[in-house]
């Protein structure tokens, strides 16, 4: 365990720097919420994910906003394991006739305020699925969606943009 | 058994098709006797599957280098239950009455299983009832279908004696998305997008059985270097899951700077993965006939640094897991599978080869590029978590190994062939996803339109396990037991 730490020291820290276009403007929008999200909310967002009926791909580049390169948690996101817990509810897939009841169930255990995205292709216009008679429709007929992440699946940086972009709108929204 | 009937003796000498698949037509009798021999392991049962009125079989004899394809014309939709003689194909059969209302006469278990009675076309009931369990002292504890954790849903009902595990029973069919429906009638093109999503994490795998089922259906023959950039995709997807799943598992053994170490490795495959040939899990990329990407002279040097620094963090990972007794105090004599379920299942992927199973598509019905690498099958014994993270650990070497033999023999050249002019045919391929074996059947109509595709996960024969493996552990190793089978829900569910 020792050699990974030194490994650390080596190595020098491995989550992305500021610079360049992108990672400045995610830089920017942190710094924009940190003043107004903090009336609200405190500096934190808490994000329950639901998996209404994805492929599996979108999963795997949420889990990637986690890893330390992109360390979603020093903006103050943070994953949780209850809906109760949640102020934002991160759904994939196309909506699965069953899984509508287990997703509506969610939705109304996580506490008011909520706000929803609509992450992936598939949560926003159902993707390659569209048109399956096991398949409800996207997202949006079932629950009011906040933001759409179109993407298939959308790399972790879009998903950490949209974040906090959702962070900014709804804190000067009200 | 019985009345039990090997491959050998009904195929009596017959040439299989360019897929390596024989095909014949049988009757009730023979269809019995096959599955009995399964029972018998005189065969292992690879699919299970409803095309119109008619049930197909595909069944291997590895040993032997024998595949086929066995159907059997319904009586309106009846026929004699597999699962009656083989358990492994209770669901299996269970899930194709469910979609097409075809009747397995004899099924030990009538319980629906995709159908939760939620579909707006049927009025099931949506009730289901689970096995019932008796004794002192036991309650249940239901879990899911959304889990605590960002994985994909199903839901779990333990019944347990204080901490220990009496018995876990799975309910799946969560996501399912109608897959096979929806491919019905589809292009060449749009079926490939929609096999590529049956399980995003395998999309490289799931399309290249698709392309090689489609291949074989038209007498498409793809480039040379379109099938080796086949295999270097295929071994990308393979490392970068691989290496997750290991880290997963020390994860929910709370070893959190293994995991950090794992995801920075997986991250940066991905990273290369997307430099080389422009998508992350590298979706859409590989095309019956070819490939959809090219590998420039500087992503074969991307990917070549990549492989150094596999290699380096795969040895750290090794020397730190190996140094941590309370780590394994974890993972070994958990979650064991027994060799002979693991056999009876023919279950694939490093769940079979953690039990003793010598079963690799890429080895036991090898295709190219494989036939042409030197790569060892990994295999051990214990059936743990331990054996299951070791045995990735082993596969990860061997992935090294094999990326860098099909990086040298890269030759400059076409990626995708022109479509021939055959319209219609039947094919069927087994790739090696990073679970386990894939395979995917294809009936290509006369409008050169898919008439028909169906494709089998490697988890149908892992999930069944993971309830055997957990009975008698304590629930708090079901996340590690878990993770270490690390089996589809999408895959599954269709």
């Amino acid at each position: 365990m020792r050699s990974f730490l030194l490994d650390a020291l080596r190595k020098g820290k491995a989550t992305i720097a500021p610079p360049g276009p992108d990672a400045a403007a995610l830089e920017e929008t942190a710094r924009a919420l940190g003043e107004r999200a903090r009336q609200r909310l405190g500096r934190s967002l808490a994000i329950r994910e639901i998996d209404a009926g994805s492929c599996n791909g979108c999963e795997l580049e949420i889990h990637a906003v986690s890893n330390p390169v992109y360390d979603v948690e020093r903006f103050g996101l943070k994953f949780v394991a209850s809906p109760r817990h949640a102020d934002v509810l991160l759904v994939t897939g196309p909506v699965t006739w069953n899984m509508r009841e287990a997703l509506l169930r969610t939705y109304n255990a996580a506490p008011e305020p909520k706000w929803v995205v609509a992450l992936g292709d598939c949560a926003v216009n159902c993707g390659v699925f569209a048109g399956s008679p096991a398949v409800v429709g996207p997202l949006a007929d079932i629950l009011p969606v906040d933001l759409h992440v179109p993407g298939c699946p959308p790399p972790p940086l879009e998903i950490v943009r949209a974040l906090l972009a959702l962070m900014e709108v709804q804190a000067a929204g009200r | 058994m019985s009345g039990a009937r090997t491959l050998a003796d009904l195929l009596g000498g017959r040439a299989a098709g360019p897929d390596g698949y024989a095909r014949l037509a049988v009757d009730a009798s023979a269809w019995t006797a096959l599955a009995a021999g399964c029972a018998a392991s005189l065969h292992d049962l690879g699919a299970l599957w409803a095309d119109g009125g008619t049930m197909r079989m595909a069944l291997s004899d590895s040993g032997r280098g024998l595949r086929a394809i066995v159907s059997l014309q319904t009586d309106m939709g009846h026929y004699p239950s597999v699962a009656a003689h083989h358990p492994p194909a209770l669901r299996l059969e269970r899930a194709m009455r469910d979609l097409y209302g075809v009747q397995p006469i004899g099924l030990p278990d009538p319980r629906p299983w995709l159908d939760h009675g939620r579909w707006p076309e049927r009025r099931n009931e949506a009730r289901y009832e689970f096995l019932p369990t008796a004794g002192e002292g036991l309650h249940q504890i239901p879990v899911g279908p959304v889990h605590a954790g960002i994985i994909e849903p199903g839901h779990f009902r333990f019944t347990a004696n204080g901490e220990t595990v009496v018995r876990l029973e799975e309910r799946l069919g969560y996501v399912h998305k109608g897959v096979e429906g929806l491919m019905v009638g589809a292009e060449v093109e749009q079926a490939a997008r929609i096999v590529g999503r049956i399980s995003g994490d395998s999309t490289v795998a799931y399309a290249w059985a698709f392309a090689r089922a489609v291949e074989a259906a038209l007498g498409w023959t793809p480039p040379p270097r379109a099938v080796l950039l086949r295999g270097v995709m295929a071994e990308l997807e393979r490392l970068s899951h691989h290496i997750n799943d290991v880290g997963a598992i020390c994860n929910d053994a709370s070893v959190l700077a293994i995991h950090a170490r794992c995801t920075l490795q997986r991250e940066d495959v991905l990273a290369v993965a997307d430099a080389c040939f422009g998508h992350r899990l590298m979706m859409d990329r590989v095309l019956p006939g070819g490939v959809a990407a090219d590998l420039s002279a500087e992503g074969v040097g991307k990917i070549r640094g990549l492989l150094a620094r596999f290699e380096e963090t795969r040895d750290e990972i090794l020397r730190v897991y190996d140094s941590m007794p309370s780590l394994q105090d974890r993972t070994v004599t958990t979650g064991i599978v027994a060799a002979e379920l693991a056999r009876q299942y023919a279950t694939g992927g490093f769940v079979g080869r953690a039990s003793g199973r010598a079963f690799d598509a890429r080895k036991s019905f090898a295709y190219a590029p494989y036939d042409q690498v030197d790569f060892d099958l990994k295999m051990r014994t214990g059936g743990d978590v331990d054996a299951r993270l070791l045995v990735r650990m082993d596969e990860i070497g061997e992935s090294l190994r094999i990326l860098l033999q099909l990086l040298g023999r890269l030759v400059p050249g076409e990626i995708r062939a022109v479509r021939p002019a055959a319209a219609a045919g039947e094919g069927a391929a087994l790739v090696e996803a990073f679970r386990g074996d894939v395979f995917v059947s294809v009936r290509v109509g006369a409008d050169g339109r898919l008439a028909h595709v169906h494709a089998r996960d490697a988890s149908w024969f892992q999930w069944p396990l993971l309830e055997a493996a957990i009975e008698g552990n304590i629930v708090a190793d079901f996340p590690l037991c878990n993770k270490s089978f690390n089996c589809s829900y999408s895959g599954h569910d269709l």
